[in-house]
């Protein structure tokens, strides 16, 4: 595949301004990625891919300012015992972070990491470019090449508390690329946190290789911001018996595009990706998964929620692939909107492709309004109306949270939702 | 404590006149019952008083002791005291009943200056009235009237109606869908509410819920009218000759 001459065009504009790192351990995967980014150029409109969502602002040279927000309120994830990791429009901030140790595992910062890791060598790069089959996602390999921090995390056992990533934004015109490379080992456990505008632009990759009967917990909020925008990708490989379970929040934020990429390899393996979003006038959230079954009496759930008003845009392309042999596969996909008016959108594509005979795969896709029956009924009962509408759209949302398996992580999602409906009442 | 005059009302979306001039008053601590066949208009009569949309009154009013009901929001008509125990309860996945018992309870004290109930306090409460009316704590933690059975619908409407305490409770249909058992328990929830200062309008086809909950006065409903009022004797007589006599003799 080569990408036509506009595309190189654009491909090298973007990437003559950043710096390809020549030495250390991911020299040869980073120049590989350039090379595999420039045979496929970066994303433009045209490309079936990118249909629903303008690739512009997250592929053009220069980040496009993002004024800063101040939103007023705790960091999200604060009551929670965690190891924090802080960065600062895309800059580790060791001061505001905490020092990173924890028993049962390693985590070491990749601007930091000058050693020969052999560990993070074989998964860095390594999923991404694995995620580029049958769709590409230049944005991830731009990622790889070019990424200027992350963190590395090798689980060894059950993490005592989860890592929270923290992603401040404080420079209107910060173009942010972080990577971060998660392991986990047979029957490790790990929760990974993720909070913050991140930076007026911010281009992110999470690789999760998930080995055998381990489990890995991610629970992120994208907020609140309105100028911001990201493209990020959460690749994860699962291995026999393992659990792989992501929750996203998205609030604001004028350009949102979130790809999920999870490749089931291992039996009785189960995937559950799920997202709540909220958005009110300029904003545009993309969530695109690719889930490919490709061993036996594996589960997959896509949950995701979209609650638009003011003319919002919420976007759904799922898809579930079972290859030949991933039998007694038990598929689930729902997306649906709630939409507040008459001026939001919708856009969906939910896609099954099944090559094999003994599969249980389901999808739904629906939009709709407040049900006025059910609003009546709590009015009557004395619920305010704005009340009583708020009410409703969390029970709209509900299926989406619970997928988060901490009640106390979940509650600290609720009280957000509730606090921004509060603020976005018709 | 009820009163209503002259009302009409039409569908807002066609042009059809549903109440065609409804007067009917309910003194506190009195049960009315009214009664009368289908198409008659006593559940648009239910439907209006509480505030639902689609609804054009085109005369009359309503009143709730001082307050005109037509002229305020469902949810202000609640908290001033008017119940409606719906026909069809509505299901609301995703909210827990217990949380919009919750919700509900502490709106209409707000609304009307009082004390939020404390969530210790609240649960005692609640716990105790659910009792009463064999609810268990399973249902109060599901989502609202979702799984429910008929009756089950039913006593979680009569639940409400304990926990916020109105002054004034319309029944719409509460014996629709209910065997003899579940209608006795529904009808011992209303009778253990009834008291001096709470007045209620209990709408039903039939008179065997009027066996249980006991009017004092009985109405017949006809094309959008009153067109009889009397005693617990008139439920016996539709029971026994139907609606056709009356309608013959009022026509």
């Amino acid at each position: 595949m080569s990408a036509t001459a506009e595309k190189q065009n654009a491909t090298e504009a973007r990437i003559a301004g950043l710096n390809l790192q020549t030495d250390g351990w991911s020299a040869s995967t980073r120049s590989d990625a350039v090379a595999r980014l420039r045979a496929m150029g970066l994303p433009e409109r045209r490309d079936e891919y990118w249909k629903f969502t303008r690739p512009d602002a997250l592929t053009q040279a220069d980040a496009p300012q993002a004024a800063l927000f101040d939103a007023g309120e705790a960091a999200l994830f604060e009551g929670t015992d965690t190891l924090s990791v802080v960065f600062d429009d895309g800059v580790f901030n060791a001061d505001a972070s905490d020092p990173l140790a924890m028993d049962h595992l390693s985590i070491e910062r990749l601007a930091g990491a000058g050693a020969d890791i052999h560990w993070a060598k074989g998964v860095y790069g390594v999923l991404e470019a694995r995620g580029q089959t049958p769709v590409p996602r230049p944005l991830a390999t731009l990622n790889t090449a070019f990424a200027t921090d992350g963190v590395l995390i090798h689980v060894t056992g059950k993490a005592p508390k989860p890592i929270s990533l923290v992603y401040n934004h404080s420079d209107e015109a910060s173009d942010a690329i972080l990577h971060h490379v998660i392991k986990l080992d047979a029957g490790a456990e790990l929760t990974v946190l993720e909070n913050g505008p991140a930076a007026a632009r911010f281009n992110k990759v999470m690789e999760v290789d998930i080995a055998d009967t381990a489990t890995f917990h991610h629970v992120r909020a994208q907020g609140r911001d309105h100028e911001r925008r990201a493209a990020t990708h959460l690749f994860a490989r699962l291995g026999t018996e393992s659990t792989f379970k992501s929750f996203t929040l998205t609030v604001n934020g004028r350009l949102t595009r979130n790809e999920c990429v999870i490749e089931l390899t291992g039996d009785d393996a189960i995937a559950h990706v799920a997202g709540a979003c909220v958005g009110d006038g300029d904003f545009h959230h993309d969530d695109t998964v690719f889930i490919t079954h490709d061993a036996e009496r594996c589960e997959s759930r896509q949950v995701f929620k979209k609650v638009l008003r003011n003319g919002a845009v919420g976007v759904f392309q799922g898809k579930i692939l079972v290859k030949a042999g991933a039998q007694k596969t038990d598929g689930y996909q729902i997306s649906q909107s709630l939409l507040l008016d008459g001026d939001s959108e919708f856009l969906a594509k939910p896609e099954l492709e099944i090559y094999a005979d003994d599969v249980v795969c389901s999808h739904g896709s629906t939009s709709g309004a407040i049900d006025e029956e059910a609003l009546f009924y709590l009015r009557s009962r004395g619920v305010p109306e704005a009340l009583a509408t708020d009410l409703l759209t969390l029970a709209f949302l509900a299926e989406a949270v619970e997928e988060i398996e901490d009640e106390g992580l979940r509650d600290v999602i609720v009280d957000r939702l509730e606090g921004w409906l509060e603020r976005h009442r018709g | 404590m009820l009163n209503i005059r002259n009302l009409h009302v039409k569908l807002e979306e066609e042009d059809k006149q549903i109440l065609k001039g409804v007067d009917l008053s309910v003194e506190a601590g009195k049960v009315h019952a009214i009664m009368g066949p289908n198409g008659s208009g006593k559940s648009t009569l239910s439907y209006v008083l509480s505030g639902k949309d689609g609804y054009e009154v085109t005369d009359g009013t309503a009143h709730l002791g001082d307050i005109d009901l037509l002229d305020i929001e469902p949810e202000e008509r609640a908290a001033a005291g008017l119940f409606l125990a719906f026909q069809y309860p509505v299901e609301i996945p995703g909210v827990g009943n217990m949380t919009f018992l919750r919700t509900a309870v502490n709106a209409q004290r707000k609304a009307r200056g009082e004390d939020e109930m404390s969530a210790a306090e609240f649960l005692k409460v609640v716990r105790a009235r659910a009792r009463e009316l064999k609810i268990d704590a399973d249902m109060l933690k599901r989502p609202v009237n979702v799984g429910f059975s008929g009756g089950e619908k039913k006593r979680n409407e009569i639940l409400q109606m304990a926990m916020l305490e109105p002054k004034m409770c319309i029944l719409d249909e509460t014996d629709s869908g209910l065997d003899v058992d579940a209608m006795k328990l529904v009808a011992e929830g209303v009778n253990a509410l009834r008291n001096e200062g709470r007045g209620f309008l209990v709408i039903t086809h039939y008179q065997r819920l009027l066996d249980h909950i006991k009017p004092d006065v009985v109405h017949i409903m006809a094309d959008g009218r009153i067109v009889k009022t009397g005693g617990p004797e008139l439920a016996l007589e539709v029971e026994n000759n139907g609606y056709a006599d009356i309608l013959a003799e009022v026509a």
